[in-house]
């Protein structure tokens, strides 16, 4: 609506110009053209602007079309089924910020996106177009919800973020991912970006083609080595670690000799997750001298010589010659030696005992809270599950809760190298012995949804928690990670724990009724995720 | 037909709140879990007990196929209205997912909505024509006294527009509002609002941004045009007269004949100011191919209690108020609940839309928009602001400064992808707004306001 009418668009258009001039100016000072008899000035000049404008408005035509932007690519995927979508359009209305204070019986909807991305994402739904620009917001706001929202937004969400200067994070976080997914045959655009590319885009670029083909993204990194900086080869370098292989240790063997210590030190720490590698091999012969069993006790037990120097070789091969303030020189040189030699070199060094006997061990002059915890950083980053069951020990051993050789983080590190039904079983075991207050960071390491024995051991300690008289926000933590893990199958085994008690005694003040609120917030947020996980199913079935 | 089939949309629910605080807590309600004995029948009432943090759950009913809109009951005391439990009742009930099973209606409920249904019943036979006419002679000399304040306002307002143009426009931008304000207090003591408003608006004009001379003058004119108007009122057709009467802020009513359609809901959306919500309700006679307008009004920070859900049709009477080419209407009897439909308005291109403006221009030379459905259009970004091109011709109309700021524009933006889609909105002489697209297979109507 920029053009007025054509044929008589030059004189009118001159006589409206005309008009505003001696609006802006005043009668007084210019005399209006034409003129009515029997009208004064003013009133003349508001008459032919009345008719002038009704005329221009009247005339109003299009304007000539801006250049239009490219379409956005097909998006393959199946659209979400209808209450899947309306399920979507109420997640992401439910925008922090707006409410405070106690939560009362209602679930927390924004908790539960992530998990609803993740379940629409397994599925491989395409979103709804006109759920993007929430969903885009969303993901601006909370940064860990990125890489679901934007895989979920697809080829769409990229380029309306594309077109809105607001969702520019967009094109950072997955420029490489448009790259990759845009096909092999783009080697000219990866090689493009690869050359060309800011520092966060190179990062993804290179990640992406980790995922799908180390091989290549070695060969591209290999190719401008030399010329990145320090801290850019530190980053890229630690790119490898997924998809880590065998063919990767030519690669990180020359790493070895960086100019950067940092680059160094993590290549050093790549190789030695190689339990084949030539230095995985090395730091074996070096750690192998410091440990032996002396068999001249009563009992057999290990002892412990630890390196008397840092030599140049070891240095190397990545071992960190200067210890942090407080700590010993030769205890930090024997932690780093066997936290990088493989555990396989040990049942053969100590008499052929298994993992578990080794562990049973005594360790003679306080060595063993060394040992302990260098085998079980050796344990994590080799993925060694019959170390880690052995370090971790039964779960109700007393001093597995605290504060015996290997501390909760470890423990919960360890766990991650058991497979899911394993660590859920050990997690419920530790909870059935040392109750809630020390296993939130070990029910963090575990599988979603809870398996069964987990959830009922986790349900049985909140009770166990109730009649003890202390109140539902000590368990907060404990409590939210319940909605969100608990599988919904569970909830109607928590009906018992609905209704409000009568108060005892001796318990806090109105505690009952603040459980009866917690438990009855993680059935309606449990029966939530059933209904939410139904929608997501409900196309393949129909 | 079955409450199953008519079960509203989470969005069409959401639209009901009053601020974006009860939607947040609606939402938070919209599941199983502090609900019990929830229920909906036939006749369009949902029903269910929500667990609050005292220790009677609160009763709640809501009157989805209500006379004029929806209508809520809730023993919660809360002062928001609807309140969230009626909000999270009807999510609930939107969801479809069995936990709102049809059922006969508890006792409580029962109640209150045979009561309701008693008292619009009684509404409607004595709101004859014979309603309010008790004494017409006073009436007469009533509206005889209002003309002639509203006359003298005119000519004082004609007056003070003679004195801005002798001066001159351009010590406009420094005078401010003051000046304005006190024109449009005149206005009011004169019982015209109508003028009262857009005198207030002209105190908005000069602090518009580049282009506020031409702006402003355009404003004066019509406004002298309007006074002009009202001063030879008796000389003017009929139609026009109307426009005339209804412009300075005469109260009219519905008088048009009923008109029988199942009414498509294309937009609902709210404008306030200090004083006033106002709510604008697009309905498209699925029969008659019209267009119409339903206008609703609450006291500020209130919502206005008629609410329609977007995206069904409701069968329904309205008639039309007086006036050439005017699309306000008003809601007469409604006889089925709100059900789907698959009828679309037709749409044009945007030079036919244009064209539409200018012509209902003649009829009412104060309109500032037309409602109109483009077809094919695709949203094109123009420098700051964007455009609705058509897919198959050069043309376009810019979207509104209004519009521009609005989150619905990246909705339409995002379910277009660059491809034409069919857009409704409001088009006149400061652009397009739209307010409702379809995207290419016309299945799914997304609201944009």
């Amino acid at each position: 609506m920029i053009r007025t009418s054509t044929s008589p668009e030059a004189p009118a258009t001159g006589a409206w110009e005309e008009l505003v001039t001696t609006a802006l100016l005043g009668t007084d000072r210019r005399t209006p053209p034409g003129g009515t008899p029997g009208r004064t000035a003013p009133v003349a000049l508001l008459d032919a602007a009345a008719v002038q404008t009704v005329r221009r408005r009247a005339g109003l035509r299009p304007a000539p079309a801006a250049r239009r932007p490219e379409p956005a690519p097909e998006d393959p995927r199946p659209p979400l089924p209808a209450a899947a979508a309306r399920r979507l359009a109420m997640l992401l209305a439910d925008r922090p910020g707006t409410a405070a204070g106690r939560r009362g019986t209602a679930p927390d909807l924004m908790e539960l996106l992530p998990q609803w991305l993740a379940a629409a994402n397994a599925h491989g739904y395409a979103p709804p177009p006109e759920a993007l620009p929430a969903l885009l917001d969303a993901a601006r706001a909370r940064t860990d919800l990125r890489p679901a929202a934007l895989g979920f937004g697809g080829p769409r969400a990229l380029w309306l973020a594309g077109l809105n200067p607001d969702w520019r994070f967009a094109l950072r976080a997955a420029p490489g991912a448009g790259a990759a997914r845009s096909g092999s045959g783009d080697a000219d655009r990866v090689r493009k970006l690869w050359e060309e590319g800011l520092f966060a885009e190179r990062v993804a670029l290179l990640a992406s083609i980790r995922a799908h083909s180390p091989a290549a993204a070695r060969e591209l990194l290999a190719g401008s080595w030399p010329t990145e900086r320090a801290e850019d080869r530190l980053m890229f370098v630690d790119s490898l670690r997924t998809g880590l292989g065998p063919d990767d240790e030519e690669f990180l063997e020359q790493a070895l000799s960086d100019r950067s210590r940092n680059v160094r030190s993590t290549a050093a720490e790549l190789l030695s997750a190689l339990p084949g590698s030539a230095l995985a091999a090395r730091m074996a012969a070096r750690a192998r001298s410091c440990v032996a069993v002396d068999h001249t006790r009563g009992t057999p037990t290990l002892v412990v010589e630890a390196p008397h120097e840092c030599d140049s070789a070891m240095e190397r091969d990545g071992i960190a010659p200067k210890a942090p303030a407080g700590r010993g020189e030769r205890s930090w040189w024997l932690g780093q030696l066997v936290e990088a030699a493989p555990l396989g070199t040990w049942p053969g060094r100590l008499g052929g005992r298994t993992p578990r006997e080794i562990v049973a061990l005594p360790v003679a002059d306080g060595w063993q809270g060394e040992l302990h915890a260098a085998w079980c950083r050796a344990a994590v980053r080799q993925r060694d599950a019959q170390w880690a069951r052995a370090l971790l020990g039964p779960p109700a051993a007393p001093d597995a809760g605290g504060p015996g050789a290997v501390s909760l983080a470890e423990r919960a590190k360890l766990l991650g190298t058991l497979d899911a039904a394993e660590r859920a079983d050990w997690v419920a075991g530790f909870i059935a012995a040392h109750g809630l207050p020390e296993a939130f960071q070990l029910l963090g390491v575990c599988a979603v949804p809870w398996a069964a024995p987990l959830g009922r051991a986790v349900v049985d300690a909140l009770n166990i928690a109730r009649d003890a008289g202390s109140y539902p926000w000590s368990f907060s933590g404990v409590m939210g990670l319940a909605e969100r893990c608990l599988d919904p199958a569970e909830a109607s085994r928590l009906d018992g724990l609905l209704a409000v008690p009568d108060e005892a005694e001796d318990a806090s003040p109105g505690a009952g009724g603040y459980w009866a609120e917690a438990f009855q917030r993680l059935v309606t947020t449990l029966r939530l995720r059933s209904a939410m996980a139904g929608e997501l199913e409900a196309a393949r079935t129909g | 037909m079955t409450q199953q089939g008519v079960r509203w949309s989470a969005d069409q629910v959401l639209a009901l709140a009053p601020d974006a605080a009860s939607r947040k807590a609606g939402s938070k309600l919209g599941a199983a879990g502090p609900w019990s004995e929830a229920g909906c029948s036939d006749e369009g009432a949902v029903w269910g007990l929500c667990k609050g943090s005292g220790s009677r759950p609160y009763q709640t009913v809501v009157d989805v196929a209500g006379g004029a809109g929806p209508a809520y009951k809730c023993s919660c005391p809360s002062r928001k209205f609807p309140c969230k439990h009626a909000l999270g009742l009807l999510l609930l009930w939107a969801s479809d997912d069995g936990a709102v099973p049809s059922g006969q209606a508890p006792d409580w409920a029962e109640q209150w909505t045979a009561a309701r249904g008693e008292r619009t019943g009684r509404k409607r036979s004595t709101a004859g024509p014979a309603s309010g006419a008790a004494d017409p002679r006073a009436a007469l000399r009533r509206a005889e006294r209002r003309a002639e304040r509203i006359t003298a306002g005119v000519t004082e307002l004609e007056q003070r527009l003679a004195d801005l143009l002798r001066g001159g426009l351009a010590p406009a931008e420094q005078a401010g509002y003051g000046l304005w304000e006190e024109t449009a207090a005149r206005m009011v003591d004169a019982q015209a609002p109508g003028l009262a408003g857009r005198v207030r608006e002209l105190g908005a004009v000069p602090s518009s941004g580049p282009g506020w001379p031409v702006r402003l003058l355009e404003e004066c004119a019509l406004l002298h045009l309007l006074g002009q108007g009202w001063l030879r009122r008796e000389r003017l057709p009929e139609g026009m007269s109307a426009t005339v009467r209804s412009r300075v802020g005469l109260p009219v009513s519905a008088d048009g004949p009923p008109v029988r359609d199942r009414w498509l809901v294309l937009a609902q959306y709210d404008t306030a100011d200090a004083k006033l919500t106002t709510r604008r309700i697009w309905l498209h006679g699925a029969d008659s191919g019209r267009t119409a307008l339903l206008l609703s009004y609450g006291a500020a920070g209130r919502a206005p209690e008629l609410a329609l859900p977007v995206g069904l049709a409701l069968e329904a009477e309205v008639s039309s108020y007086p006036g050439a080419g005017q699309p306000r209407v008003a809601l007469g009897e409604r006889f089925a609940p709100p059900a789907p439909v698959r009828i679309r308005p037709r749409g044009v291109t945007t030079a036919q839309a244009a064209a539409r403006y200018g012509a209902a221009l003649r009829d009412d030379p104060w309109l500032e928009s037309v409602p109109v459905t483009l077809r094919e259009v695709v949203p094109v970004p123009d420098g700051e602001s964007w455009q609705l091109a058509d897919a198959a011709s050069d043309s376009a109309l810019p979207v509104t400064r209004v519009a521009r700021t609005h989150p619905g524009l990246w909705r339409l933006v995002a379910l277009s992808g660059g491809a034409p889609v069919t857009v409704f909105g409001e088009c006149g002489h400061r652009g397009f707004t739209p307010l409702t697209a379809w995207s290419r297979n016309e299945e799914e109507m997304v609201t944009l306001c």
